[in-house]
Order: structure tokens, then C-alpha cells, then sequence
């Protein structure tokens, strides 16, 4: 090869060493599939051949079971995707109100600090299902004037109440992340703390923590099926119902395919995130 | 020079878990002149500076700027001070999530409530008084440590400032990147504003300062003209000191 000019850019390699590897990853990419295929085959037939088969097939995967149940589970379905809409957005705003009241450091703001505090330390502490219980149960049982006894309503209340106090937990974090030295150019602007957090802490802190947040969408997706135990008929309810008049759980699996196929999507975008923020975090160096 | 202290430290004491940084110092700088602190590591240089815009406060003493504003005094906006006095820090501390432009406006939109169209003119031609105005789009990571400080000098700048203040700004950067930093210092210094810069380049100082003090145990140990005080130091110490250092 022919020697480049000083400092022009050239990437140079050996037509042989390419060739080479081309060959070997052409090589190792059907190995792959051959192993995968094989070991697919090899499953399915011990899996299919054993004794207790049709009787699985049967109370699991029974086609007739599927066919006749599905549609009603996707229409139930409808009902927690609704609350997973509406529980989402006020998630974000309870996190971050909460994550930021226990930034405020001036004393007249102690009992809002206080408040917060107390609110992450009871509802991360609960469990989410007992937390559904104590509202779905007890709220409606009080009888008071103007509160609402509708068990979605109170299901999604328990819900948001719930993650909220994990997503403030997850946007402290995100605030805490962002490095001191970053509010301290912003304060020598002279920003005030409001207008440091609003335009410089928050904005990195929520592209830091935009990974943890997208794995809480995916188990609050999953948990509106919680919201099964105070009677609605969203779509656990409903394969319940089927599963019991038909005797065949057929519809439990209709229901945990209708969750995969929202849930992976999301799982696998909340993966290429945290590699890319990863990748980001490694090339960005010092500069920042 | 019969014009009164732009800036008037006066014996500020500042400790940190127990550990006296600043022990009464005293300093006096006059409009549009350079001074240039000197000293080893922990001599107090940059906690002066920062106790200078109040993102340190003092144990004692006082710091008055203009002859009217004090520092220190308990009800001082700081915030108003801040709009008053520029600070440029080691580490750059340019904001990674806007471009260099937005870095720039948003300081005299959010602070001196100016429109966007006129920060960002007035932005664009500090940019290019320093060549950076190729630089205005791009996002602080694409900037060598050069650009990048350069950048915050601008930034700082936007503001207006009446007096800035330079917290060892090349000492982060690769040798090659240090005379473009530094001949903006210079261009600045030119232009008659009022400079506090901490510094470990001696030449620099040598060349811009109309005053070097020499900062040692919290104190400003010996100071005056460039001259005299590089050629001619009177205390043992000062003597010791620069000649460690070249």
C-alpha cells in the first residue's frame, strides 16, 4: 500500500485479513442456526412424544379454548390498557414533585419535605396488591359524600400511588447523578436554584434515568392486572371467568401472550436505551 | 491609578471541616487592571475566587464590589452579584445537553430576560471575536478542551460581566490547547476588563499582570508588579516558590 500523506485520514486493512474474517463470521452465523434449529427439533419431539402431551395441550393450549376466548380477553385488555394510560402520566408527575420536594433545602419548606419523605418511605414499604386491597376495600366502605366507590377508580389510585413512590425515587437518583460542578456554573450564571433545576439539573437528569423509568412502565403494564382482585373485568378477570366456566386454562395463556406482546417491544427498546446511554457515557469524557 | 477598588476583599477567614483555607486575607483590585493569584495547591487561590460571587460564603470578613455591594453582608441577592461578576472554572462545566449557542443565551434570556434574537446575536458575535463561530451549533462533546474553555469564556461574557473571574483555566487541558485559552484571556484584558485570575502559567502572569500577589497559608504573602515581584521577591518564601516553579 501506498504510504498516505501525513495526517490525512485513512483507515487501511488487508484485503486478505477481511477477507478472512468475512469468511469466518459467514462461517460462525450458520453454525448458529444449525445448533438453534436442531436444538428446537430435538425439544419439540421429546417434548410432543412424552406421556402427559395431549393432556397439557389439552388444558393449556387447547385451539377451540383460544379461538373462543381471545377476542373477549383482548377486549378486556381494553380496561388496563386505560389504566396503564391514565396511571402513567400522574406516576411521572407525583415522581417528580416528590423528587423534588426532597431537594428543597430552605427550612420554611421542611413540612412539605417531611411529607415526601414520609409518602417514598410508606409506599415503597407496602405491598402493591395490599395497598389495592386497603383503598378498593376500605375507601368505598367509609360511605362519605363525594368519594368515589368505583373499584377502577380506586385500583388505578392505588396503582399510581404506589409507583409514584418508586418513580420519585428513580428521579432522585437521576437528580443525584447529575454532577455538582453543573448547578454551580448554572448558579455563577446567575440562575436562580429554580431556573438551575429547571434548565440544567432536570433535563440531564431525566435523560440519565430514562432506562430505570421505561422497566417501571413495563411492570406497571403488568401490574394493572392487579386491579383484578377488586372485581373490574379487565383481562385476568375475564380469563378467570372463561378458564372456570370451560374448566381449561387456556385463557390464562391467551391473557400472558396479550401482556408478552406489549411488554417485549417495550423491554427491548428499554434495552437498546440503557446500551446507548452506556455507549454515550463512555465516549463522552471529560468535556461534560 | 487614583480611582477607587473595583473590588475590595477584606480579611476573610474561611475554613473547611476545621481546616483553614482562607486566614484574613486582604485585597484590593482596581478597575481594568489584571491581577493574578499565584501559589501552590491549597494556597487558597479558587476559594477566594468563589467566595468573590458568593458560591462560597465567608466566616468572616467582608467583600465589597463597586464600593457599595457587599458580598457577604447576610441579605445579599447572590443572584444579583452573580449577574455582576463572571466566573470561568478548571473543569469547563459547559451544560452537555444544549448546543454551544444555547449554552450561551441561557444565562442573559432566563437571567437578564433578554429576547432570544437579540442573546443569540449578541452570543454569535462573542463566538466569533474568539473564532468559535463555526461552534455555535454543535454540542459540547463534538469541542476540543481548547474550544470547550473558550466556550465557557463566552458564555461568561454574555453576561456582561463587570469583573471576571479565571479559576485556573488551563490547567485541564493538554499543552497544545493552552495559548488559544490564554490569548483570549489576553484579548479580554485588552479590551480594559477587570481580570482575577488564578494561574500556575508564570509567563502569562508575568505578561498581563499589573498585580501578582502570591497567596500562601490563606494570605496574600507578598504581592506588586509583575516586575518586582518576579525578578526582585523580598520574602524567603516567594523567592522559594518561584523559583520551583521556573
Amino acid at each position: 500500500m501506498n504510504t498516505p500523506a501525513p495526517g490525512a485520514n485513512v483507515v487501511y486493512q488487508d484485503p486478505l485479513r477481511q477477507e478472512q474474517s468475512r469468511k469466518k463470521a459467514r462461517r460462525d452465523a450458520l453454525i448458529g442456526m444449525a445448533s438453534l434449529i436442531g436444538f428446537v427439533v430435538v425439544t419439540v419431539f421429546l417434548v410432543t412424544r412424552s406421556s402427559g402431551w395431549s393432556s397439557v395441550q389439552n388444558t393449556f393450549f387447547n385451539g377451540d379454548q383460544f379461538v373462543e376466548s381471545f377476542p373477549t380477553l383482548l377486549e378486556a385488555f381494553w380496561l388496563n390498557v386505560r389504566i396503564f394510560l391514565i396511571a402513567e402520566p400522574l406516576i411521572l408527575l407525583i415522581g417528580l414533585l416528590v423528587a423534588l420536594a426532597r431537594t428543597l433545602r430552605s427550612p420554611i419548606f421542611l413540612p412539605i419535605r417531611v411529607i415526601a419523605t414520609l409518602y417514598v418511605d410508606v409506599f415503597r414499604g407496602v405491598p402493591t396488591i395490599l395497598v389495592i386491597f386497603l383503598l378498593g376495600f376500605g375507601m368505598p366502605a367509609l360511605q362519605l359524600q363525594g368519594v368515589p366507590s368505583d373499584a377502577i377508580f380506586w385500583g388505578t389510585a392505588a396503582l399510581v400511588l404506589s409507583y409514584g413512590a418508586y418513580v420519585a425515587e428513580v428521579f432522585r437518583a437521576g437528580i443525584g447523578s447529575v454532577h455538582p460542578s453543573q448547578t454551580m456554573a448554572a448558579r455563577s450564571l446567575g440562575l436562580s436554584s429554580f431556573q438551575t433545576n429547571r434548565y440544567v439539573v432536570l433535563p440531564q437528569a431525566i435523560r440519565n434515568v430514562m432506562p430505570p423509568l421505561l422497566n417501571d412502565f413495563i411492570s406497571l403494564q403488568k401490574d394493572t392486572a392487579l386491579v383484578a382482585v377488586l372485581g373490574p373485568i379487565e383481562v385476568l378477570r375475564r380469563a378467570q371467568i372463561d378458564t372456570s366456566s370451560n374448566f381449561n386454562y387456556t385463557p390464562y395463556v391467551g391473557a400472558a401472550l396479550i401482556f408478552i406482546a406489549l411488554t417485549i417491544p417495550m423491554t427491548r427498546f428499554a434495552d437498546w436505551m440503557q446500551r446507548r446511554s452506556a455507549k454515550k457515557r463512555q465516549a463522552g469524557g471529560v468535556t461534560a | 491609578m487614583t480611582s477607587n477598588p473595583y473590588l475590595h476583599v477584606d480579611s476573610v477567614w474561611k475554613s473547611f471541616d476545621n481546616h483553614s483555607v482562607l486566614r484574613g486575607i486582604s485585597l484590593e483590585v482596581l478597575p481594568h487592571t489584571a491581577t493574578v493569584l499565584i501559589g501552590a495547591s491549597g494556597s487558597g487561590k479558587s476559594t477566594l475566587l468563589r467566595c468573590i460571587n458568593g458560591l462560597e460564603t465567608v466566616d468572616a470578613g467582608s467583600i465589597t464590589i463597586d464600593g457599595d455591594l457587599d458580598v457577604t453582608a447576610f441579605n445579599t441577592d447572590l443572584d444579583a452579584v452573580r449577574r455582576r461578576v463572571g466566573i470561568v472554572f478548571q473543569s469547563f462545566n459547559l451544560f452537555p445537553h444544549m448546543k454551544v449557542i444555547e449554552n450561551i443565551i441561557l444565562g442573559p434570556t432566563k437571567v437578564l430576560k433578554k429576547s432570544k434574537a437579540e442573546a443569540t446575536s449578541f452570543g454569535l458575535e462573542l463566538l466569533a471575536r474568539f473564532g468559535l463561530e463555526s461552534k455555535s451549533e454543535d454540542y459540547p462533546d463534538r469541542l476540543s478542551g481548547g474550544q470547550a474553555q473558550r466556550v465557557a469564556i463566552v458564555r461568561a461574557l454574555a453576561m456582561k460581566p463587570e469583573i471576571m473571574l479565571f479559576d485556573e483555566i488551563t490547567s485541564a487541558l493538554d499543552p497544545m490547547l493552552v495559548g488559544e485559552v490564554l490569548d483570549a484571556v489576553r484579548e479580554l484584558r485588552t479590551g480594559g476588563l477587570t481580570i482575577v485570575m488564578a494561574t500556575h502559567e508564570m509567563n502569562f502572569a508575568r505578561e498581563i499582570a499589573d498585580n501578582v500577589c502570591f497567596l500562601k497559608d490563606g494570605i496574600v504573602w507578598e504581592q506588586g508588579n509583575p516586575g518586582a515581584l518576579f525578578s526582585n521577591a523580598s520574602r524567603p518564601e516567594t523567592q522559594a516558590f518561584l523559583s520551583r516553579v521556573g
